[in-house]
């Protein structure tokens, strides 16, 4: 197969990225004010379509693409069931926190999460954790990203690995290190675009190819009638689903920073539907198109993440099939640049701006900041070149570990005064390690994932640690509670 | 005219609650109408009935869901109020924010 023109929309799309990155950073370069809430939250300045994007870009990665979809493929309907429960996100995360973190972080100056809970708790061993937390899962989270890019590409278009990862890769890191916040949202609300306009372009032509919808789901139900049945996935595992992608949301950082970053209440509630338009069209198309493909697609696929790969090619004419792989790119992306600007803040803002004895001025700050996010993106793709087993192992706990260490810390500094550090200390550790240890043991609770328990364990610590430890001074009370 | 801190927290938690509030209704369509219509026959657009109710109606459920709550149970609250700066840079921050508007809606 001549595989140039799948090349070419990528090749495009790539440049745009840069392109617009460049035009963003010097938009707020223009407009001054401090370098570290430009660089880490882009001045407080996101209006509602961008924030809505960003939201979305962020939260949907490469899974929902090809991962997800590979599975409803297999399991059928009672998987996309699953993917669906993903649908309020934006809504819930933005209408529980937004206008409270809004109004703190304007309060406090605060840029990152991590500012936020050591404005609560005014503990270090608070910061500490959640910045240990940040580092390890995002890294993990930012490999297995770029492997997924990196296999996805090299299957698509027959050029190797590397050439992939070394193409997306370097592009996304160069524009998150010299962009910051800004340009990564701005990419994330053009890649947010392109996602969907991927997802309409399978979506379309995978009904096109089976001859209709009715049609193809005679097929699959007449090769495999389960594939129609709702308890395809037992019903305790997907209720757990409800904790990990649906309320412990609430608790990852990538998402519940962007509830900082937006300029006015307009904004926030126009994001609030926007957002949840968009995300579920993209969980419901993908999926869809997923499951349509087992009455779609000939031949078996090697695993579940090529049946999305296969099927564009089978279908796709080449120029539509690198239109559609900028979409799993886009999405891939938006996650890494998003998780790589907050791990950058998790060093110079969480750890060497609090804890280092040294000041520093406007112009070293942008150095020491820009060299930063320019290592751990630098380490980051070092390691997606040959991953380690140990980073492998760490993202598939990734989610639910950082929902582990932020929920409660989160949700009860927000909305219950007597929270405390030792509270918050005690449900970091004692939820991530329940969690963890669950997930070591290969241990399952009548088919639950693991966050419930480990959620449940940091609730319980959290109240016993707060009960243990003073109540907050009136400082904090005024700062939260007025 | 400016609220209290006061006033606007108890707002601010009447919106986190009626927030939880339309999730757990989504939670309730999404499980009864996946649950409760399994086992019926009855195929709409190809699609078995439990399907249909849960996926493809529920979305713009809650999108609906999503529009009332904004517009009934949400205020607009003056944020900048909370900007505690030094009244040149409130003053660069605002114009900061309008050419913002200008440039992205």
């Amino acid at each position: 197969m001549n595989n140039v023109p799948v090349i070419v929309p990528i090749i495009i799309y790539l440049l745009l990225m840069l392109l617009i990155a460049a035009y963003t950073t010097r938009q707020g370069r223009k407009k001054g004010g401090g370098f570290l809430e430009e660089y880490f939250i882009g001045s407080r300045s996101l209006g509602a379509f961008v924030l809505a994007m960003t939201l979305i870009a962020t939260f949907v990665s490469a899974s929902s693409f090809i991962g997800g979809p590979g599975i409803a493929y297999s399991t059928g309907l009672a998987w996309v069931l699953l993917a669906m429960i993903q649908v309020p996100t934006a809504f819930f995360t933005l209408g529980v926190l937004g206008k409270k973190f809004a109004i703190i972080a304007r309060r406090i100056k605060a840029v990152t999460v991590t500012d936020y809970l050591y404005a609560r708790y005014q503990s270090k061993a608070v910061v500490m954790i959640a910045s240990l937390a940040i580092l390890a899962f995002f890294i993990a989270m930012m490999v297995a990203q770029f492997i997924g890019g990196g296999v996805l590409f090299q299957n698509m278009t027959g050029y190797s690995y590397l050439t992939g990862l070394i193409l997306f890769g370097i592009i996304v890191i160069i524009y998150t290190t010299v962009g910051g916040f800004r340009a990564v949202v701005f990419t994330d609300a053009i890649q947010a675009v392109v996602m969907v306009v991927a997802t309409i372009t399978i979506t379309c032509a995978i009904i096109k190819a089976g001859g209709g919808v009715e049609s193809i789901v005679d097929r699959i139900a007449a090769a495999n009638p389960s594939m129609l049945d709702v308890n395809a996935v037992a019903k305790p595992n997907i209720l757990s689903y409800w904790v990990l992608v649906g309320i412990g949301l609430l608790g990852l950082p990538q998402t519940t920073v962007r509830a900082m970053s937006f300029k006015d209440t307009k904004a926030l509630h126009n994001s609030m539907i926007i957002g949840t338009i968009v995300v579920g069209f993209l969980l419901l198309g993908m999926h869809l198109s997923g499951f349509f493909s087992a009455g779609v697609l000939t031949g078996t696929p090697e695993t579940s993440d090529s049946v999305i790969p296969m099927i564009v090619m089978q279908i796709l004419p080449n120029f539509w099939a690198g239109i559609f792989l900028a979409g799993p790119l886009a999405a891939i992306m938006s996650t890494v640049s998003s998780l790589l600007i907050l791990a950058s803040a998790a060093i110079i803002k969480d750890m060497l701006l609090r804890f280092g004895k040294k000041q520093y001025d406007n112009r070293q700050l942008k150095k020491i900041s820009i060299l930063c996010t320019a290592v751990i993106g630098i380490v980051t793709f070092i390691f997606a070149i040959e991953p380690p087993d140990l980073i492998v192992w760490i993202n598939l706990f990734a989610m639910g570990g950082l929902e582990a260490v932020f929920f409660w810390p989160t949700i009860l500094g927000l909305f219950w005064p007597r929270a405390n550090a030792s509270g918050a200390i005690c449900s970091a550790i004692g939820g991530v390690a329940t969690f963890l240890l669950l997930g070591a043991l290969d241990f399952s609770f009548y088919g639950m994932n693991n966050i419930v328990l480990g959620l449940a364990v940091g609730l319980v610590f959290f109240i016993i640690g707060t009960y243990l430890g003073p109540k907050p001074n009136d400082q904090i009370k005024e700062l939260f509670f007025g | 005219m400016k609220k209290s801190l006061k006033e606007i927290n108890k707002q601010l938690k009447k919106e986190a609650l009626l927030t939880v509030l339309l999730y757990v209704l989504f939670f309730i369509w999404w499980y009864a109408t996946a649950y409760g219509f399994a086992d019926s026959p009855i195929r709409v657009l190809g699609l078995p009935l439990w399907f249909f109710l849960s996926c493809i109606v529920g979305w713009p459920l809650c999108c609906i869901g999503t529009v009332i709550l904004v517009k009934k149970g949400f205020k607009h609250i003056d944020l900048s109020q909370f900007e505690e700066d030094e009244p040149d840079e409130t003053a660069t921050k605002q114009t900061r924010n309008g050419g913002e508007e200008a440039n992205h809606e």
